[in-house]
């Protein structure tokens, strides 16, 4: 017990992986045991993540650091810590997967127990990547994630599923490979250490942070995904299984946004200025433009998933607005996105489960056939959209105001995001549940059932709770941002204080 | 009674009431409606109604109470706030309070809304009731009370925005009310995205205030959109108060449909019409004159801002009565006649009368709901036609809705001694003496225009040959006493409404205007013999234009109906022209939305994304790889679990080697 209280970040991140291990010894005809094992296991890890939210002071830097040196001969530590930033990202990970397990309850019938051992590793590269405080240790959880992915998109996706599943590990993995180097070259540079606190003491030349930054922004670019680089998404989203949806956008996307937050940014303040205006003009194009593609998409799924290049979008602009509100309201974001966006995907993935068909034109008018479904669909759309009162407004908001102060043209284009929002979804929600019933084969439609609210409940309060006392979050992550902001703006540490005027 | 309520309650407590009582009421009916959502029941309706009706009479009372305690304390300005409930936020100057304030000016809008509110609440106990979706119906009609209110008491530019946000979902939610009419439907998505276009502005402007506050140093105990915090630097707006209150002043078009956004209300007309009467006319679309004069500290600081101001709300006000000579369906009349009426206010606020502005929204409030609630009246005697020219001769069969629904015209037209007379003649008045000359004469002439429109509206509904046939003349029947109640009460209202904004001159106190000096400047005193009988003169040129119009289009419509079908032939062009809108709606379809889409799919999805990015780059880097299809059939090859088991191994020698 004692062992647990003093190591709980490893404890989280590989009870999956012992539950996951458990579940091979299982008998794959077990279904029902190995489905009810793997709630409790995945309510388990909730617990213990929430322990660890309960031991948090919020506001010490990097807290329940764990440290054991692991290949001592290249500098390589086992070095878990985190600070808020990091504790929120590691709770919604652990706090989608019982979710998601709710969800594919009788979505998924072939092969359950692959299904419900990968999720769970896949459940380990996330909660791992947000805990490592040692870049190769990061690194290896970053492509851990992968690899579940893969598998989950190709064996229980749909339509052209190998073919996504390819394009998905292609795309990141060209990034990977170009971050590996980085890593590497870097850990060279800093003496043989990849303990990332050394990294940020180490002033790295102008030279190499252009480098280094590039490298590893392009990496993340995928991840998040950037405009030009998020065609992944969209065929990944569509094919991948709704559970795969829910936590690829829930928490995979994540892991980009966290990577700038976390690596590249802090480390080479000197290439953020230097990159800061194209990656803000990405981020403002990735706003306007995947609002304005979800606007004449034909499958709900894709819809979704050309929204969140648009909402990542705002949490990139935060980030490189480098002005605190904005910087606290994309930390929020990436919650909240989490959030409505995987509550948006159960969602389609339940009237998939049921009509077996994503397109929009396949549907029309079912709001008076499923008007529970119906009711909770427009609420999640509202959220998407950015109502205040619901949770992404806040993320929005401050994100916008914060950026106007130090950026206001990238601002000033970006609130057209916040107009386009509602009219791709006020506009699919139109022809999905509004007008007469077109096709006769929806009357036969059923409303949401218990095992539904179970799963879509939880994050209706939580959409809702964060929408109207959003301060108890963002509090949690302040001195996770000042952190940040100091790490990334200490630009006078190394040019010449003629500079300096231009980076106050 | 007060007694008793000050010794149990704080007066704080009471404000929160006024917006506790509303949200209250929608939950339950939000939980009826869900619970009733499977199968049809009859069970719960006098439940719903009761819930419906009796929560905003409480928010009503309420505000009544916290009324009542203010004037009652002699000589001080009355005027609390609530302190924060809780803190949005916090942090280094944006400190959010969640915190009520309740002035001369929101108390005077908290009544409005309350009151007319609960009119219509009532009325449509009776309009509604052969509605399967009751609760559904209450539950979203209280939900835009409670963001009303919160839009109105909001002691905060963001807690306002909430307010102003919560009225558009709930607007949206009620012109789609019958979602299973596919136009009804998109005339709700219609209003909440062309609504945005101004919310986008509307934000842009708070972030504007928000970094003059900053800069100014203001003192961020209250946070820097605070409006106290505000008015009390309004100087530091200077500099920046013409981009500030343009930008704000697009967010109110957009919500007090005002040209180029108030495309939206005529189509809004689709929703149930004690919704087009509380929320489309009444209430929410007041919202942005409401807002323009709140932050009136702003707005004139900058003189080019209230001239755009002015000359937006003079050429809405005559645009839009134009559309109301040529429009056929009684609720589209009256749609226009309001958007043209919100015009009057702008152009109040524009050339600084603010005072009057609030003085048009609250008469108007009374009479607009009335004809409204009327025109309710009408379509529910006649089982849902809406086409005025098939009406006629109604005053027969239904006296009591055709009276009230001439006062309520009256007061629109502006005849004297009804509320709209007063409010319109200082609206006019105060546009001719700060010299805008110009604009007087454009108000003046819509004013003539719309005496014209709604006597030709009264004209073809209950006077002169009916033209329905005698199947249908036997069906028509006056409405219950619950829809004819508020329709009394809304007529004496847009009877004597107007008495506490008599001005100076005609012996009035103008007790309006005095009640608001606290917070709107005064308008420049007007003194001197010879500017009173200016005034007077002007009253009397105004109040025989509009009795001229009236009489006309009453006569015209009653009696020789065949002449205006004559002067529409001869006037051809122009004549289709006005009858079309003006072709706005398509030309807006033509410029921005089918550009946009086709932009969209064509260029962006099917070019960049495919061809572009997709094509050239990715499946070219991995074609001349030939990576692609190695790995592709390795795939195929079903060699998936083994991938898996050295995935698995791997995972475990690195577990057991940081175990040992």
């Amino acid at each position: 017990m004692i062992w647990i209280i003093e190591h709980l970040l490893s404890t989280i991140i590989f009870l999956p992986l012992l539950l996951a291990v458990f579940l091979l010894v299982i008998p794959g005809t077990w279904e029902r045991a190995i489905r009810w094992v793997s709630l409790f296991g995945s309510l388990l890890i909730l617990g213990v993540t929430m322990l660890a939210w309960r031991a948090m002071s919020w506001n010490a830097g990097f807290e329940l650091q764990e440290v054991i040196p692991w290949i001592p001969s290249v500098g390589i530590t086992y070095k878990l810590g985190v600070d808020g930033t990091a504790m929120l990202l590691m709770w919604l990970a652990a706090f989608l997967v019982p979710i998601v397990f709710i969800g594919s309850w009788r979505e998924v019938s072939k092969n359950v127990k692959m299904f419900h051992v990968l999720i769970l590793l896949l459940e380990t590269g996330m909660l791992g990547v947000f805990a490592a405080l040692d870049v190769f240790l990061f690194y290896i959880f970053w492509e851990v994630v992968l690899i579940p992915m893969y598998f989950l998109i190709g064996m229980w996706g749909s339509g052209n599923r190998i073919r996504v599943a390819f394009k998905f590990i292609l795309y990141t993995m060209a990034g990977s490979v170009l971050m590996l180097a980085a890593i590497l070259y870097a850990a060279w540079q800093c003496g043989g250490t990849f303990d990332l606190l050394t990294w940020y003491d180490k002033g790295f030349n102008p030279i190499q942070q252009f480098w280094l930054f590039g490298a590893f922004a392009l990496a993340f670019a995928i991840k998040v995904p950037m405009f030009p680089v998020h065609t992944w998404l969209p065929d990944t989203h569509t094919e991948a299984p709704t559970a795969g949806s829910v936590l690829l956008a829930g928490v995979l996307l994540k892991m980009g946004t966290y990577g700038f937050f976390r690596f590249a940014m802090p480390l080479f303040p000197l290439a953020v200025v230097k990159f800061a205006p194209l990656m803000l003009t990405l981020s403002v194009i990735g706003i306007v433009y995947g609002a304005l593609v979800s606007l004449v998409q034909v499958d709900l799924k894709r819809l979704i998933a050309y929204s969140s290049v648009s909402h990542l979008g705002f949490v990139m602009l935060g980030l490189f607005s480098l002005e605190p509100h904005a910087v606290q309201g994309a930390i929020i974001q990436m919650i909240n996105h989490g959030l409505s966006t995987g509550a948006l995907f159960l969602m389609v993935g339940m009237i998939y489960h049921r009509r077996h068909s994503r397109l929009i034109a396949d549907y029309g008018g079912i709001a008076r056939i499923v008007p529970m479904f119906a009711a909770l669909f427009i609420f999640l759309s509202f959220a998407s959209v950015g109502m205040p009162g619901l949770n992404n407004f806040v993320g929005e908001f401050l994100v916008l105001l914060g950026t106007f102060q130090t950026q206001t043209p990238y601002a000033a284009i970006a609130v057209l995001g916040v107009i386009l929002a509602a009219g791709y979804m006020l506009w699919a929600v139109q022809r999905v549940f509004f007008g007469p019933i077109t096709h006769d084969e929806n009357r036969a439609l059923t409303d949401l059932t218990g095992r539904e609210y179970l799963a879509l409940l939880p994050l209706v309060a939580l959409i809702v709770a964060i929408g109207v006392y959003p301060k108890p979050w963002l509090s949690k992550i302040e001195s996770s941002t000042e952190q940040f902001l100091k790490l990334t703006k200490r630009v006078e540490m190394i040019v010449p204080v003629a500079k300096n005027t231009t980076g106050e | 009674m007060l007694n008793f309520i000050y010794q149990h309650f704080s007066i704080q407590t009471v404000a929160w009431l006024i917006v506790a009582f509303p949200l209250v009421g929608s939950i339950i009916n939000w939980l009826i409606a869900a619970a009733t959502s499977k199968k049809e029941t009859e069970a719960f309706r006098g439940l719903t109604a009761f819930v419906g009706v009796g929560f905003p009479l409480l928010a009503f009372l309420a505000v009544g109470i916290c009324y009542l305690t203010l004037i009652g304390f002699d000589g001080v300005d009355p005027k609390f706030v609530t302190g924060p409930l809780f803190q949005w936020a916090a942090g280094p100057g944006l400190t959010i309070d969640i915190g009520l304030n309740l002035d001369q000016l929101s108390l005077v809008m908290a009544l409005v809304v309350t009151g007319v509110g609960t009119l219509i609440h009532l009325y449509s106990v009776g309009y509604m009731s052969h509605e399967p979706a009751y609760a559904r119906y209450f539950a979203e009609l209280n939900l835009f009370l409670f963001f009303m209110l919160i839009l109105v008491l909001a002691d905060n530019l963001l807690l306002m925005f909430v307010g102003w946000e919560g009225v558009g979902l709930c607007s949206y939610m009620l012109i789609g009310f019958w979602f299973e009419d596919i136009a009804k439907a998109t005339a709700g998505s219609k209003a909440f995205i062309v609504n945005r276009i101004g919310d986008a502005a509307f934000l842009l402007g708070m972030f504007l205030i928000y970094g003059v506050m900053a800069a100014a140093q203001a003192d961020p105990a209250h946070g820097y959109l605070n409006f106290a915090t505000m008015a009390s630097n309004s100087a530091a707006f200077a500099p920046v108060a013409t981009i500030v209150a343009l930008l704000l002043f697009v967010g109110a078009c957009g919500k007090s449909a005002q040209i180029p956004l108030y495309v939206w209300l005529p189509d809004a007309m689709a929703g149930p019409t004690p919704v087009s009467a509380l929320i489309h006319a009444a209430t929410m679309v007041t919202a942005g004159v409401y807002m323009v004069v709140r932050l009136n500290f702003i707005y004139v600081l900058s003189p080019t801002a209230m001239e755009v101001v002015a000359t937006v709300g003079a050429a809405t006000a005559i645009f839009a009565a134009t559309m109301g000579i040529t429009a056929t369906d009684i609720k589209k009349v009256l749609a226009y006649s309001t958007v043209s009426q919100l015009g009057y206010m702008f152009l109040a606020c524009g050339v600084g009368a603010f005072s009057g502005a609030i003085f048009h929204l609250v008469t108007h409030a009374f009479f607009k709901a009335l004809l409204f609630l009327g025109s309710g009246s009408v379509i529910h005697a006649l089982h849902g036609e809406q086409d005025i020219r098939k009406m006629g001769g109604l005053k027969h069969k239904i006296p009591l809705t055709c009276w009230t629904f001439v006062i309520g015209s009256c007061a629109l037209a502006g005849i004297i001694p009804t509320a709209g007379f007063f409010s319109k003649d200082a609206i006019l008045w105060h546009a001719y003496s700060s010299g805008h000359i110009g604009l007087w004469l454009v108000g003046f002439v819509a004013a003539g225009m719309t005496a014209f429109y709604i006597f030709r509206l009264v004209g073809l509904v209950f006077f002169g040959q009916t033209t329905l046939s005698t199947d249908q003349w036997k069906k028509v029947h006056e409405s219950p006493v619950s829809m004819l109640i508020p329709l009394l009460l809304l007529a004496g209202l847009s009877i004597g409404g107007g008495l506490f904004g008599v001005p100076e001159v005609m012996g009035g106190g103008d007790i309006l205007g005095h009640w608001l000096s606290s917070i709107v400047p005064q308008v420049i005193s007007h003194g001197g013999e010879e500017m009173h009988s200016q005034e007077i003169v002007l009253m009397v040129i105004t109040s025989l234009w509009g009795l001229h119009f009236t009489v006309l289009g009453w006569v015209i419509y009653t009696q020789k109906r065949a002449w205006p079908i004559k002067m529409a032939e001869k006037l051809g062009a122009m004549y289709r022209l006005i009858a079309n809108r003006y072709y706005i709606d398509e030309i807006y379809d033509a410029l921005i939305v089918r550009p946009l889409v086709s932009f969209s799919r064509a260029f962006l999805w099917k070019g960049v994304d495919d061809v572009a990015i997709d094509g050239l780059v990715v499946y070219g880097t991995a074609r001349s790889i030939g990576v692609f299809g190695r790995l592709a059939s390795l795939l195929q090859t079903g060699v998936l679990q083994q991938y898996l088991l050295y995935f698995l191994i791997g995972a475990v020698i690195i577990v057991g080697y940081i175990a040992l």
